[in-house]
């Protein structure tokens, strides 16, 4: 008796459908629905269960192996397929989990940020972005993959758009947004479109096949190659085209911030790593040199940049925001060393990284609820007004520094070691450097939140007002799987591995 | 039940007790503690290991991958063990009457860390238990008051630099032998052996790296002069004889290690330092003694090393007597106390022949065996050495230190005698030391605990022994009388000598206070500029980098647009050309 056995077989084998139906089904009816308490039931009942799908589809794929799912009957040549593998299983699992944790958290902040007529249709565009998200991750099909990543962007620039009522940037931050991320998805599927003429299939592991066969094809496979890349560069915020995520990270409401940092970015990576190990080939000699000289060149000045100008931000949110860009730039690293330990490293730092901006982002939020903090120096005495908060914020703070015992520390070790195996002895150097410009950005929050008293309104000090258990519970429960992965990361390392070597083959 | 606690150091059952001591606010039982542990501890080694059984190794730990033997008893540690829970007893005893709970734990903690270290059955067990040593042992200098502080941190430092140098050799040995750090036959063989002889000389004093002793030493508390004599240097000379036995570099060391104290205890005022001096010079007796390494040489190494912790703890403990009725060790503060301390007299003057090796006192028949020995490996001139240091010994440590406290010119003092606890400690001493070198029954005690061979065939109370042993010591004292006669013999003068230590000591301190200095002059010089330079550093960083900074500046959707555009073009050349 395995814990696989607990799930029915018909979950096992629908669940791939089921994730992407589901909540594009209950999305329709929330945005209808009258009552923003019925609206967040019935998506955290969505989430919940794709949640357990998800769970229990990727069990199933450590145990069986790649599942294919014909939609509609049609076989893959013709027809749209749905894959599970170890690629895509643990992004599955990650994106489900972190929309419970947004869900939850989402019950007091929705009340505090959003107008109370848009509260519904929020929960509707929520629950769209994340089918549109689960689709591109779980679907087999490149065109597949171009509709859902337009379903869930432009579900995101509703999203964004909603902070208005909080912060009137939100609406410029969308706008923003909206033409960048047309612009990606449009270089996206101009690149599907060359790679069609070049292989005369949608199928990724039919392109895959084809693109072998013609040993990296001719010129339009390159072409297309780089308009892929650009793409979905774009999306993923890789250095020089990051210019729409700090506002949209820092205006929109929390629970948006949270879902976006730890979710949308962490698609289009993995669509990234999809597209360069699975359907192209680092055997070809242009991706080789596109990974070696683009992606790792962008990935290490973005560390860089991206750090140095999170040190010196004033809004805690755009801080984060600069540092979700450096730590792109760690995993851009691990794909472009391009051994089977450096992508593991990479991808393990793609889910680490999730788990620890998201309570970051979270506490962050917390902050704004009850004190309406936006920015750092506003930190004054934090860690007596709302311990709690402050403690998730710090120890998910620590672990994105990479302190020993935490998160960050296992994935970025790991990078480290992969860097050095494959001798690439300065990007340890890069790699410690960033951790200690981190130490800087990360430390003056702490600094005032620790050593200094809570600010005087009229001569009393302000008091203690911890925030409330919804948001506490979420915030806690990321804080813990950050001590878990760091103490004992087994699975997720595992996991992690696993992924590398269905990319690479456990060889190099 | 004994098998189950055989597995265990019996050393950590004193360290145990130390630890029980340090939070035990009742004066009586932890005095009851100190005094039981190490009688403990002895029955624990005889139920481990019982006389004439073979070696024990027990007590495996997987630290690390490294397998640590931390349990090992034969022949050769089992002498070492005993000795040092006998020392313990007679140091509990001797400091019954304070009260002071740093000291009891401390000096606990320090004889269990001996007893467990000469139990070591390898490098990395002993290393823990060589800093442990040096780490309990330095509050018990620090009870000697403000002049003894400085004096305990240069003894620290001086030690704990010892045991990282026993670290770096134990690593570079094991490394050499294959990841072996088991603590048996070491030699110089390899770097790693020198690396680990340098670290045992330190803490046994070769000459050069000696003065730690005469520094730390007398300027401990009474009873923490006594307890530091007895084990540390003890613990060292263990480990030479468990890794360098035959070292022909150690007989040289050795030799001159006998000498040159006597020179320096001749002209020293303060008694406790002169004991300081005479004991570097007893040890070098046993590192000469190692160093020749002949069945004969060892067995009188061990038996001088056991009998030596006795009557080197008796006079430390009849001058701290003297001290803790008179306030002073000095030479020139003291004389004439026969009269108020008969029996503290008495005692000193035992310890004085045993360690001047009078016929029918401890060191007669120990010493004797390891000069024999020189002599049977044609070792002339180290013998000759030794011969001028035990006329030496004879010369400071046997009339000087008597000389200038009981008799020589009356200070006036009269004080109490003894508490009964020292007299007794001292007594009990004493009594060891006349026992164990009886002609009829006594010294072949001793033989029986000698660890090498079958059975030890030297007789040392031959007429020409005797006679010989008597014309040395008598010369001495016609020499001492001689001199002081003629007003030749350097008087007894209040004045700090310095020795090696002075290189530390003075010059040291001139280099670290000049840099200091320099230091800040250069600081203060450069400040102007170095703020200037990191305010201009900080402004173009923030000029860059910030929210109001070139890469944040707010741009229309079309440059980013543009950027895109951009990239697409460099990937396509890249993809393109770059092979």
């Amino acid at each position: 008796m395995t814990m696989l056995d607990i799930f029915p077989n018909w979950l096992l084998a629908h669940g791939p459908a089921f994730l992407m139906a589901l909540p594009l089904l209950l999305a329709a009816i929330t945005a209808i629905l009258p009552n923003e308490k019925i609206a967040w039931f019935s998506s955290f009942a969505v989430t919940l269960i794709c949640t357990v799908t998800a769970f229990a589809l990727a069990l199933n794929n450590i145990q069986n192996g790649v599942s294919v799912y014909p939609l509609g009957g049609w076989d893959p040549p013709h027809g749209i397929a749905l894959v599970i593998d170890a690629l895509n299983a643990p992004i599955l699992v990650l994106i489900a989990f972190m929309a419970v944790i947004t869900i939850i958290y989402a019950l007091p902040a929705t009340i505090a940020e959003v107008e109370p007529k848009k509260r519904a249709p929020f929960y509707a565009a929520f629950l769209l972005c994340m089918a549109g998200l689960l689709g591109m991750v779980v679907t087999g099909d490149a065109f597949n993959v171009f509709v859902f990543l337009e379903v869930s962007s432009i579900a995101t620039y509703t999203l964004v758009a909603m902070g208005a009522s909080r912060d009137r940037r939100a609406l410029r931050a969308a706008y923003n947004y909206l033409i960048l991320g047309s612009i990606g998805a449009t270089f996206f599927v101009i690149g599907i479109g060359f790679l069609y003429m070049e292989t005369g299939t949608l199928n990724m592991a039919g392109m895959a096949r084809i693109l072998h066969d013609l040993e990296g094809g001719s010129r339009v496979a390159k072409v297309a190659f780089g308009f892929i890349i650009v793409g979905l560069g774009l999306k993923l915020a890789m250095f020089p085209l990051h210019m729409w995520l700090p506002g949209a990270y820092a205006y929109s409401p929390t629970p948006v911030t949270t879902f976006l940092s730890s979710t949308a970015t962490k698609a289009a990576l993995y669509l990234l790593l999809r597209f360069i190990f699975f359907v192209f080939d680092p055997d070809f000699e242009y991706v080789a040199s596109v990974l070696t000289y683009v992606l790792v060149t962008l990935g290490v000045v973005g560390m860089l940049f991206a750090s140095m100008q999170a040190i010196f931000q004033i809004d805690a949110r755009r801080m984060l925001a600069f540092s979700s860009i450096a730590q792109v730039g760690y995993m851009l690293l691990g794909i472009g060393i391009a051994t089977t330990a450096s992508v593991a490293a990479g991808y393990l730092h793609l889910i680490n990284h999730a788990i620890i901006k998201g309570g970051l982002f979270l506490a962050l939020g917390a902050m704004w609820y009850r004190f309406g903090i936006t920015r750092i120096s506003d930190f004054k005495g934090m860690a007596k007004m709302m311990p709690w908060t402050m403690g998730a914020f710090t120890i998910s703070g620590f672990s994105l520094i990479g302190v020993p015992f935490t998160a960050g520390f296992v994935s970025k070790y790991q990078l480290a070691t992969a860097a050095a195996g494959a001798g690439w002895w300065w990007a340890v150097g890069v790699i410690v450097v960033t951790s200690i410009l981190a130490i800087f950005y990360i430390g003056q929050a702490l600094l005032l939140a620790y050593f200094q008293d809570p600010p005087k309104i009229e001569g009393r000090t302000v008091a203690k007002n911890e925030a409330p258990l919804a948001m506490l519970v979420p915030m806690w429960m990321l804080v813990f799987a950050s001590i878990v992965i760091g103490m004992r990361g087994g699975v997720i390392v595992d996991a992690s591995w696993r992924a590398a070597i269905f990319l690479l083959g456990g060889g190099q | 039940m004994i098998d189950l606690l055989s597995f265990i150091n019996p050393g950590l059952w004193i360290i145990i007790a130390g630890a029980i001591c340090a939070f035990l606010p009742v004066g009586s039982l932890r005095k009851a503690l100190v005094l039981a542990a190490p009688i403990f501890a002895a029955f624990m080694i005889y139920m481990i290991y019982p006389f004439g059984s073979e070696e024990i190794i027990a007590g495996k730990v997987n630290f690390g991958g490294i397998e640590l033997t931390t349990l090992r008893i034969d022949k050769l540690s089992v002498v070492w063990g005993y000795l040092f829970c006998l020392a313990g007893v007679l140091n509990a005893l001797y400091g019954l009457h304070e009260k002071c709970r740093m000291t009891d734990s401390s000096a606990l903690i320090y004889t269990g860390a001996a007893v467990a270290g000469v139990m070591a059955g390898d490098l990395i067990t002993l290393f823990i238990f060589w800093e442990l040593t040096a780490i309990s042992s330095v509050f018990l200098i620090w009870k000697g008051g403000k002049r003894a502080y400085a004096a305990g941190l240069r003894y620290l430092a001086i030690h704990v630099f010892s045991g990282v140098l026993l670290l770096a050799g134990a690593v570079m040995y094991a490394d050499a032998n294959g990841g072996d750090f088991a603590f048996n036959y070491i030699g110089l063989e390899n770097p790693g052996g020198w690396l680990l002889l340098m670290a045992m000389g330190i803490k046994c004093g070769f000459p050069m790296l000696h003065m730690w002793m005469q520094d730390a030493y007398p300027k401990a508390s009474i009873t923490g002069t006594v307890i530091l004599a007895s084990f540390t240097t003890k613990f060292a000379i263990y480990a030479l004889a468990r890794g360098f036995p035959g070292t022909d570099i150690l007989i040289w060391i050795g030799a001159v290690m006998t000498c040159f104290p006597v020179f320096f205890a001749v002209v020293e005022n303060d008694l406790r330092r002169v004991l300081a001096y005479s004991l570097n010079n007893q040890l070098g007796f046993m590192v000469c003694g190692i160093g020749i390494g002949s069945t004969l040489a060892l067995n009188g190494v061990v038996g001088q090393v056991f009998l030596h912790v006795i009557f080197k703890g008796l006079l430390f403990m009849s001058i701290g007597a003297v001290m803790y009725r008179t306030g002073t060790a000095k030479a020139s503060e003291l004389g004439g106390l026969f009269r108020s301390m008969p029996f503290t007299a008495v005692l000193c003057l035992i310890g004085a022949a045993s360690i001047a090796a009078v016929p029918m006192f401890a060191a007669f028949v120990t010493k004797a065996m390891i000069l024999a020995a020189a002599v049977e490996e044609h070792l002339y001139i180290p013998f000759l050495m030794m011969l001028f240091a035990s006329a030496g010994v004879m010369e400071h440590s046997g009339i000087k230190v008597p000389h200038f406290t009981f008799f020589a010119h009356d200070s006036g003092r009269r004080v109490k005698e003894a508490p009964w606890n020292m007299l007794l400690a001292m007594t009990l001493a004493a009594g060891i030391c006349i026992v164990l070198a009886f002609p009829w029954g006594g010294y072949q005690m001793l033989y029986a605990l000698m660890p090498f061979g079958e059975a030890v065939e030297y007789h040392p109370y031959t007429v020409d022994h005797v006679v010989f042993q008597m014309q040395l010591l008598f010369a001495a004292i016609f020499a001492f009388t001689l001199l002081k006669r003629r007003g030749l013999y350097p008087a007894e003068r209040r004045a700090e000598i310095l020795d090696v230590d002075w290189i530390y000591r003075r010059v040291g301190v001139g280099i670290a206070k000049w840099i200091s200095a320099m230091w800040a002059y250069v600081s203060i010089l450069t400040k102007r500029l170095r703020n200037h330079a990191m305010q201009e550093a900080g402004r173009r960083l923030y000029q860059v980098f910030s929210p109001t900074g070139r890469l944040s500046e707010t741009a229309p959707s079309g440059l980013p647009a543009l950027m895109t555009a951009a990239m697409l073009v460099l990937i396509l050349i890249i993809a393109y050309f770059v092979r």
